[in-house]
Parts: C-alpha cells; structure tokens; sequence
C-alpha cells in the first residue's frame, strides 16, 4: 500500500510541477537557512571534553579585600589562591593555566622569530582533558616541582617548524631560555577552548575569541614564571600593581584551576574544602569575603560564561522563525493542492477507500515533499556552512556537516512537511464523496 | 467596490485565509525586528573615531626585551621619522579600533568612593595629539610641558583631555575644565576636552560607552613602548605603512612586528566591525528570502482560488462585470488578507522586539518602523496577487455556460 502512496504521490507531484517547486524551493529554503544555524550551533555548544565533562570542575574564591561585596567572584583566581588549593591536592587531578604570549624560535630552523601563545600549567592537564599525543608526552609531577625546562607543543607549530617530523628531544627557544621538547600534539582543538574561557559575561555576546585554537607551546607553570617573567597579562587587578613583571605577589587575578572530580561526594568535600579555605583566608586577613566562593562544573561555567556569541544565537532565532513561515506556506500550498483533487479524492472514497487511507495518501505525498526539500536543504545547507567558513571567525575551520546533522537535516524537513501536511489531509480526507462526485 | 461578498467568500475559506494572515503576521513581526537590527548594526559601524582615519597608521613590535624600551623607542622614532612620505610619528599606548592597552576605572574622589565607570586611557607622547587630529571643544591644547615621564601606566598626576560624552557622564551640566578624577594614587586634571575619541573597545557598558576616553600627554620610555603612531598623506599612507613596516626589520630586529595590529587605521575600523558587517548582510538575506517565500505563498494559494472560482468569476461576467471589477475583486481581498496580517503582526513584532530586548540590550523597537513594514507587505502582495488576478480577469463569460 505504501508502495501504492509513493507511486501516487509522485504522479501527483509531477502533475502540478510549478505548486511542487513552489513547496520543495520553500521547504528547502527554510531548512537550508535553519540547519546552517543549527549546525553552527551544535558545533559552538557541544561539550569539548565529551569523555570526562561531568567531572571537570572550576573553583573561585574571592581575594578582593574592598569592602563593598562583588556579586561574583572574578572569573579567574589570584597566584596565592590557586597555587594553595592546587597545593592541597585534594581532587583527583588539579591543574592551573593561564596563557600568555612570548616570543619563540627554534636554533637550526630557519624561520624568523614568532610571537607564540604559551600555556602555562601542570602535570595533570594532559591525562586530565584526555589531550591527545602525536609523539612523546606530557611532563611529570617531579618536572613541574624541579621547574624542568621541558616544553609540549602544538600539531600545528611542530608542522610550522618540523614539517611534522617527529620533534621529541629538539630545542626551542622562549624568548631567551632553551627548552627541550618532550611530546608534539596530535591535532586537537576543543571547542570552546574551555580552559581559557573567563571574562564571557563583559564581552557583549561577542565571544568568538572563545573558539580560537588552542596555544602553540605547554609549559611547566613556574618553569614558565622564570622563563617569561613580565609577559604575563593580569585579568583585572582591584588596585595598581605594585610590581608589574611579577605577578606573584599582585593584587591582581591571573591564573585558573581545574579540578577533577569522580564522584558527587568528592565534589561536595570539595566544594566545602574550598569554603574552608576561604573562611581560614578570611581569619588571616587575606579575604574579606569568605562566602563568595564558587564550585561550577565545566558546562555551568560555559553557560555562565554564555561561550555561544549571541550573534550566532540571533541568526538561529531568526532562521526557525523563517522556517516557521516557510512551513505556514507549505501548509497553504498543501491544502490548495489537496482540495484541487477533490473529484478524485471523492472517487477514492466512493470505490471504497477510507477516510484514514486518504489522510495516509495525503500525509505520503507530503512526506514525499518534506524529502524533496530535504535534498534541496542539504545543498543549501553546505553552500550556507561554506558561506560561513569563508568569514573571518575563529571557528570558521571548525565549521562542518557531520552525521548527526546530515540525518537531521531529512528528519527536520520530513517531520516540518509532515506537520505542515497533517491539516490539508486531515480537510481532504474529512470531504463528502456524494458532493465531490456530484459536480464531476 | 464592496467588501461585504469578499468578506463572505473569505469566510468558506477560513482555514487558507488564517493560514496566509499568519503567514503576512509572522512576515511582518520578523521584518520590522530584522530591518531594525539591521539599522543598529549600521549605526554602531558609523560611530565617529575623532581621528583622522585616513591619515592615520599604527605599528606594533611585540617580543622585545621590556627594559629596552627606551631604546627601541629612539631607534624606531629615529628610523621611521626619515622614511620619506611620513609626516609625524610618536609614541602611543592604543589607536581606535586597535588593541587596547589602557582600560582603567577611575573615580572622582581621591578615596575611590565614588566610582566613575571604567575609561580607556590614551597615553600620547609629543606629536601623538596633533597627530591624532582630535579636536579640542573647551580648554587649550596640550604644551610640550605637559608630556611628563612614566614610571608605570600612567605619569602619576596629568593634565588630561577627556571627551564631551565622557566628561557629560561625570560631571552632566557642569564645566568639567579644572575637574579632577583619581585611579588608584594617579591624579587627573581636566585640562580641555575632546569631541570626539573612540576608545578600542566598546566597553563593559556597551556601544553608550564607546567614547569614553582621556588623553594623557607622556614621556615614551619603558612604559610607553612599541605601539606608533604614523601619520601620512592620506594618498601615501598605503605605501608609507608598507615600507615601514619593512623598515622595521632593520630598525628594530630583536622586536617582533605585530602584523594584525600594525595597519591603516581605516583598515583596523574595517576588520573591527566586519563581523556587524556579516550580520548585516545575513539579515539582509534573510529579508530578501522572507519576502520571496511570503510572494510565492500569495502566488500559489490565489492562483488555487482563481481556478476555483473559474465558473463563478465566468456568471459575474456574463451578468456584466467588467475584467477591471474581476481584477479589483483579487487585488481587494489580497489587501484585506494583508491588512489582518499587519495588524496581527504588529503586535507580534512588539512582542519579538520586548524578548530581544531582554537578550540583546536592543532599545525599544521605533513606533515608525511599523507602517513602512505594512507598506513594503501590502505592497509585496498587490504585486504577488496580481499574476493570478490578471488570469482571472481573464476568464471568459463563455465560461459561465459551461460545465467545468
């Protein structure tokens, strides 16, 4: 019978080809504007650590000692603060950052010096976001204590400098200290780049930077203290620096800790660990705020940050309610198309058909439609995804149809003409056959 | 002509009629929203820097050693000041539209009480003003005393020019010459004020903030480093920043040259708002599409009504209707359709504009934005409806004795 639809449907579509464009270009359209959003979407708020996001967690203290209450803690956490609580060791990895930008070359390569964007961190990071490894690997708890001068880089720079060579052992240069590379990244460009993300809520929505690539060079963090000592950038600071090449002892935030967590009883321990800390803070005339203390997983801390540019939100907005119209149309074009064979419908159901084979027939032809379209969306779709990729965004590279969104590109314009056919075929089957057959 | 029969006629086709009033409400909410939105970005693109842009470079050296600054200041001042074509160039911290180096708060109190908002500080040295182009409303301009040394950010007490906006903020209605504003221990004293300077970002207050901004005369040194200011012939300025930028290699080779940041200032204005540029232009698109679709709905659902109505627009004319009554009869019930649409769609057009107000710190959608909607829609469907309208008007009386 369904067989028996399709072969119907078709002669039905075929017969009235300028109503059938019509309704393909317009589903087409409006799938095509819709998944090209949803895509970008999808992309820009999926989860960058799929593996172990639930278990990555991002402390905040408040070190400001100005009396009135901030309503937040800052985004970030001052040296003291994150070195104590990553000191403590009390969540099953822990890590700090914080990036900053030195100059880089490498002795026998001949290339001119390059600004590069160092990372700054510990042990933990790599097995922590499961960062993946081309050759070597990361350092070790013992490097980060003996400030080893040991350095993990980038696919891309060990392809900008070694042709992709396996580099394991060679030296680089940061700004004036030689350090050995010990591992070379596999490509790898999480998205966001959520280690870095603060400061989301003072940007206007225009948070693209939050989906650059990662940096190009990993360094032990105070290994990198000595080595780029000056070129660190504080956050904010709530008074003038002091000292503005060493940022240890300023009253500024800079760094940022991630903690690991296994269990919901280790993130409740924790959490209160970290109230604790602050309350003992408090009582050596460090804090003046103890309470405002924060413990946010890592999706909550995207969220807060709200990494989505809220351009990109708009356009999604904007392409659903254009979708909604297109459908509001196809249902128009539908209904006219459905009601124009009442005389046939009316024989339909005169030799016997009933009321439910019709709407089934009906619902079939606009099934047929929505797939139709569907085919003509997924062209569009690619051709929008290409308009966007040749825009000068950050994620631009990261812009790409995947499965997912290929199968649900046919099953959004299957169900929007499904939806948009139920009224027509629920009128068309509802038809009198005496009234219909009467004016044959 | 007479609305009563088509009202009637409407009314058996109840279902098509919402369906396409929808259709046209939706249109009309999205439209007025999108040509808003399209308006606000074009204007934050159009905000007035106060320099002169085309005239105007900068250059930035990243990676040197920071306790060689005074030297790298000597030798690029020195260096580049004898390029042929370069009428001025001086030490700055930021240009508009570039990277910023000198975002402060600051208050109007010495004890920081009073909070002031948070301000970029353009620190200039000589030649860095008159370069700039700004233009001084009240107060004098800077005199070569005024350039004071730097031990950190800022001298530590400055005569500054602040802009009107930022100056009508602090102070509304007053003078502001003379006043006084603090950051941390640095010490302020409005000595003229600007009209206009667009600090590199907008700010923590959004696009309302765009121009507050203080120039603050220095002494380049180790502080005030590595970013310059050129100034050319705007004809020049293409080639004057090419071989600058080249000249740096040998001016400068322990620095390296920032190449993002060392452009024309117009061409830094460019990159800055190319993103309002892309969302302009996709709203634009979206406009067109929108208008397209809502076009071929009327298309399609009044050529369906035409060819059902055949036999009856052939009895009004075999009872005497004119082709132009026929003609009349489609264009009127199109303009009846759109008119409920519009109206319906005003109101979700409000609706729209109150949740993304609430999202995106829009201002309240303008009262006059409706009609040129309403205008553009009932436009659009005279001009869809009048296809099938001429192919009714078209239908022969003859059609009247005819079964169909």
């Amino acid at each position: 019978m369904f067989g028996y639809y399709i072969d119907l449907a078709w002669r039905s579509l075929r017969r009235n080809k300028v109503l059938t464009a019509l309704m393909v270009i317009a589903i087409a359209v409006g799938i095509g504007a819709s998944m090209t959003t949803l895509t970008v979407m999808h992309l820009l708020s999926g989860d960058p650590v799929p593996t172990r996001s639930g278990t990555l967690f991002y402390p905040q203290v408040d070190p400001d000692p100005s009396p009135t209450a901030s309503h937040q803690p800052y985004d970030v956490m001052d040296y003291r603060s994150a070195l104590d609580l990553w000191n403590a060791h009390r969540a099953d990895r822990q890590a700090m950052v914080t990036s900053s930008q030195l100059r880089l070359t490498a002795p026998q390569v001949n290339l001119p010096p390059l600004m590069a964007q160092m990372l700054s961190t510990t042990s933990d990071f790599f097995p922590m976001f499961d960062v993946p490894f081309r050759y070597g690997g990361g350092w070790t708890a013992q490097d980060d204590e003996n400030r080893a001068r040991v350095a993990v880089i980038s696919s891309d720079l060990n392809n900008k400098l070694f042709n992709g060579a396996d580099s394991v052992g060679r030296t680089l240069r940061l700004k004036d200290a030689d350090v050995r590379i010990i591992g070379v990244l596999a490509p790898w460009w999480p998205s966001p780049q959520f280690y870095d993300v603060a400061g989301g809520r003072f940007s206007n929505g225009d948070t693209a930077g939050f989906y650059s690539r990662p940096e190009d060079v990993f360094v032990p963090f105070q290994s990198s203290l000595e080595i780029n000592a000056g070129g660190f950038q504080p956050f904010t600071c709530w008074s003038m620096p002091g000292d503005p090449v060493h940022l240890q002892n300023s009253p500024c935030v800079w760094v940022a800790l991630w903690v690991q967590l296994d269990s919901a009883a280790k993130v409740g321990s924790y959490r209160r660990f970290v109230a604790d800390y602050a309350t003992q803070q408090k009582a050596l005339g460090r804090f003046v705020h103890a309470d405002n203390t924060q413990l946010r997983s890592l999706m909550g801390w995207l969220d807060f940050n709200q990494v989505v540019p809220s351009d990109v939100r708009l356009q999604t907005w904007l392409a659903f309610a254009f979708l909604l119209i297109c459908l509001f149309n196809t249902v128009g074009l539908l209904l006219a198309k459905f009601l124009r064979r009442a005389g046939e419908i009316g024989v339909r159901r005169a030799l016997g058909a009933s009321r439910a084979a019709v709407f089934a027939q009906c619902l079939v032809e606009a099934g047929l439609i929505g797939l139709l379209g569907g085919a003509g969306g997924l062209l569009l779709t690619l051709f929008g995804l290409w308009l966007v990729r040749s825009q000068p965004i950050e994620y631009a590279d990261l812009v790409h149809l995947d499965t997912t969104m290929f199968l649900a590109t046919f099953a959004l314009a299957i169900a929007a003409s499904l939806l948009a056919g139920v009224l027509p075929a629920l009128r068309a089957s509802r038809m009198t056959p005496s009234l219909q057959l009467k004016t044959l | 002509m007479q609305i009563q029969p088509i009202l009637a006629a409407l009314r058996k086709h109840r279902l098509a009629t919402i369906l396409i009033t929808l259709e046209i409400a939706l249109a009309c909410a999205v439209l007025c929203n999108a040509c808003f939105l399209i308006v606000n970005r074009v204007q934050q693109t159009q905000v007035v820097s106060g320099v002169d842009e085309n005239a105007l470079a900068a250059l930035k050296l990243t990676g040197y050693d920071p306790t060689r600054g005074v030297d790298l200041n000597a030798r690029v001042l020195d260096g580049l000041a004898k390029l042929p074509g370069v009428q001025s160039i001086s030490a700055i911290n930021q240009v508009p539209f570039g990277d910023h180096a000198g975002t402060a708060g600051i208050t109007t109190d010495p004890d920081g009480k009073h909070f002031g908002g948070v301000v970029d500080f353009f620190v200039g040295g000589p030649g860095s003003f008159k370069a700039l182009g700004v233009q001084v409303v009240a107060g004098r301009v800077p005199q070569p005393g005024d350039y004071q040394p730097v031990d950190f950010f800022v001298p530590d007490d400055s005569a500054v020019w602040v802009t009107r906006a930022l100056a009508e903020h602090l102070w509304p209605g007053a003078d502001p010459l003379g006043k006084e504003f603090w950051t941390g221990k640095f010490h302020f004293r409005v000595a003229g004020v600007l009209a206009h300077l667009a600090r590199p970002y907008g700010g923590e207050g959004g696009p309302s903030t765009i121009e507050w901004s203080v120039y603050v005369p220095a002494q380049p040194g180790a502080q005030l480093a590595a970013v310059y200011l050129l100034r050319a012939d705007p004809a020049q300025l293409p080639r004057v920043l090419r071989d600058a930028r080249g000249a740096m290699a040998t001016i400068a080779p322990d620095a390296v040259l920032d190449s993002k940041a060392s452009q024309t200032i117009g061409t830094l204005r460019e990159n800055y708002f190319r993103q309002d540029r892309v969302m302009a232009g996709i709203l634009v698109g979206v406009i067109t599409a929108l208008l397209l679709v809502t076009a071929l709905g009327i298309v399609g659902l009044a050529s369906f009504w035409v060819q059902q109505r055949r036999r009856q627009i052939g009895i009004r004319r075999a009872l005497g209707a004119t082709r132009g009554d026929i003609l009349r009869y489609f264009q009127t019930e199109n303009f009846l359709i759109v008119t409920f649409g519009i109206v319906l769609g005003m109101l979700l057009a409000f609706a729209l504009n109150l949740a993304l107000m609430t999202h995106y710190e829009l201002p309240r959608l303008p009262l006059y934005y409706l009609p040129i909607g309403a205008l553009l829609l009932w436009a659009l469907g005279q001009l869809a409806v009048l296809g099938p309208a001429l192919r009714a008007a078209a239908v022969p009386p003859v059609v009247a004795t005819r079964s169909v």
